[in-house]
């Protein structure tokens, strides 16, 4: 009897994960269904229009996909040339040494700075290095916000990769240095090939990080409504919009935030879940 | 035969400056994390004093005031550490006992169907912008009690931290050895007691860690809060009205040109605490780790 009871609580407690999941589907379409009657799915996700003047209000989500997508991009990109050499440190010539563990315990460290004080340390330690090299006169816009979410995508993506590095095989590893290979050859040659799809995989996952970063970006984009011009132009992203105009919103500029939310949850939803079927498929 | 030599050359130069071309950026890849560190400290520990862990967060006029005397600003993050205590409580409260439950279903039910949609409804929850989540919150605890409250912000935060508890708790359940339970069952002890009287105890290690890294996570989340507990000037215990909390202050005090000097001790705060967090987390890690 007793036994009963303890299982189906147990049952009751996963299924809750299933509520609480189409629960947010369930609100975030609700209530974001205003907006889009009003200007028709299609037509929001792809209108970079964002006037919230009551005479000619319109309201649509390009500026700011194109804002997210550019940010996040642009950071993978700049994160790739640290987070590897980390990933090959810790996973690879390192492998299993206190100095990899050390590097590693360092890199992941970063990953608990909150973002607020990545956007404080960016306001006032990156933003004054872009003005002085005359890239932008305020300091602020996409290349000032995704150069601080590199740094803060980092360790998700360098840990993962050094996952899939060190689960190479030593067999494979050991018949290319036999046949005379230097390292950088078993590692361009073999470790990498062995590994890319797992690798590929970390990566994407740290794009879906960069993805719903809020805070940092939110102080460092510029915050302006259109869609950024050139990687120095200030624009905004789904979640910088969201954060700096839920407080003031009401009415159809509210569900016309809440359609920006269920959008972004969409775009990380299906970056993240390809991401874990690959590394699901890799690893089994 | 000078070709071959030369070639050999040539591969193992590539080799030596690949090589040292990893362990140069690998640290530089550590200087973030203490320049960041440095940066604080260094603009922060003035206001480190007594009245900073006692008193609420200054007016702005008092602020002003005090600058323009050139002395200390005055009044400190009272109103954000009790904020923060009872936000991220009432979240411990709601996320562990589920989680840990879901967790051993999860790890009780390897190969069901079932168990697989979970976990992946769970790796999903976790990828869930943090903003997204405060617009949850919102909807779902603001809207019907008609205002911004601590529980709204603890329930956007609970959510934040389930997956990771659940994760956790699976993952540490999956390692303890098979004949931990089947000498339990085979002694005569109920499925029940077996649980939580064997594997749970065994596995206490991994739990710990588990939850000292979730509460480390979500500590320093602001934009959730920011849609959910809002903030306030005094400190607050009542759950149902709007609260401040660190990271909420820091916001503040970034927002407000008199008050922005207190940003860096606010902030150095937040990161000592989830520091320690973290290390406790691994100390508790090493000591009960199970072999």
């Amino acid at each position: 009897m007793k036994d009963k009871i303890f299982k189906s609580l147990l049952f009751f407690a996963a299924a809750l994960i299933l509520i609480l999941t189409a629960g947010i589907v369930y609100s975030l379409v609700i209530r974001s269904t205003d907006a889009f009657a009003r200007f028709g799915f299609w037509q929001f996700v792809t209108s970079p229009e964002w006037d919230p003047r009551p005479e000619s209000e319109h309201y649509g989500a390009l500026s700011f996909i194109v804002g997210t997508l550019m940010t996040s991009v642009l950071a993978l990109f700049f994160c790739i040339p640290f987070s590897f050499p980390v990933a090959l440190f810790t996973g690879e010539y390192f492998k299993g040494k206190k100095v990899a563990s050390l590097v590693g315990s360092v890199v992941n460290l970063l990953a608990g700075i909150p973002s607020i004080v990545y956007g404080l340390w960016g306001f006032y330690t990156l933003r004054p290095i872009i003005i002085s090299l005359g890239l932008n006169e305020q300091g602020f816009g996409v290349l000032t916000a995704s150069l601080v979410l590199a740094i803060m995508i980092i360790p998700y993506a360098s840990s993962l990769t050094s996952e899939f590095l060190s689960m190479v095989p030593n067999d494979l590893k050991e018949g290319a240095y036999s046949l005379g290979a230097t390292r950088l050859e078993v590692i361009s040659r073999v470790s990498f090939p062995a590994a890319a799809s797992g690798i590929l995989a970390s990566y994407i996952l740290a794009l879906g990080r960069a993805l719903g970063e809020t805070m940092a970006v939110t102080m460092l984009i510029g915050n302006t409504n259109n869609i950024p011009s050139s990687l120095i132009d200030t624009g905004n992203t789904m979640a910088s919009v969201i954060a700096n105009q839920f407080g003031e919103a009401s009415g159809l500029k509210l569900s016309s935030l809440i359609a920006i939310g269920l959008l972004l949850f969409l775009i990380t939803a299906v970056i993240n879940s390809i991401a874990k079927l690959a590394m699901k498929r890799i690893k089994s | 035969m000078g070709y071959g030599v030369s070639k050999l050359r040539f591969r193992n130069w590539k080799n030596k400056a690949f090589y040292i071309f990893v362990c140069v950026m690998s640290g530089i890849t550590m200087f973030p994390l203490f320049f960041i560190i440095w940066e604080l400290i260094k603009k922060g520990y003035k206001q480190f004093n007594y009245s900073f862990f006692t008193e609420v967060a200054p007016t702005s006029m008092d602020a002003m005031l005090a600058k323009m005397s050139d002395s200390v600003i005055p009044g400190g993050v009272l109103n954000g550490i009790t904020g923060s205590l009872l936000i991220l409580g009432m979240a411990i409260v709601f996320a562990i006992p589920v989680g840990i439950l879901a967790g051993i279903y999860l790890s009780e039910k390897k190969e069901s169907r079932f168990a697989g949609i979970i976990r992946f409804l769970t790796d999903l929850v976790q990828g869930i912008p943090s903003i997204v989540v405060g617009i949850i919150a919102y909807a779902w605890v603001v809207k019907p009690m008609h205002g911004y409250s601590a529980l709204a912000g603890s329930v956007a935060l609970a959510i934040m931290m389930l997956p990771l508890v659940i994760r956790s708790t699976e993952e540490t359940l999956n390692m303890l050895p098979v004949s931990l339970k089947e000498a339990g069952l085979a002694l005569g002890a109920s499925y029940t007691n077996v649980i939580l009287k064997i594997l749970l105890p065994s596995a206490f290690g991994g739990l710990f860690t588990g939850i000292l890294l979730a509460v480390s996570r979500i500590m320093g989340e602001t934009a959730p809060l920011m849609l959910t507990a809002l903030g306030a000037a005094a400190v607050n215990w009542d759950w149902s009205k709007p609260t401040s909390s660190l990271p909420l202050l820091i916001w503040e005090f970034y927002n407000d040109p008199n008050l922005i000097d207190l940003i860096w001790s606010s902030s150095l705060l937040l990161l000592l605490l989830i520091l320690t967090l973290n290390l406790i987390a691994k100390q508790v890690a090493n000591k009960w780790k199970i072999q």
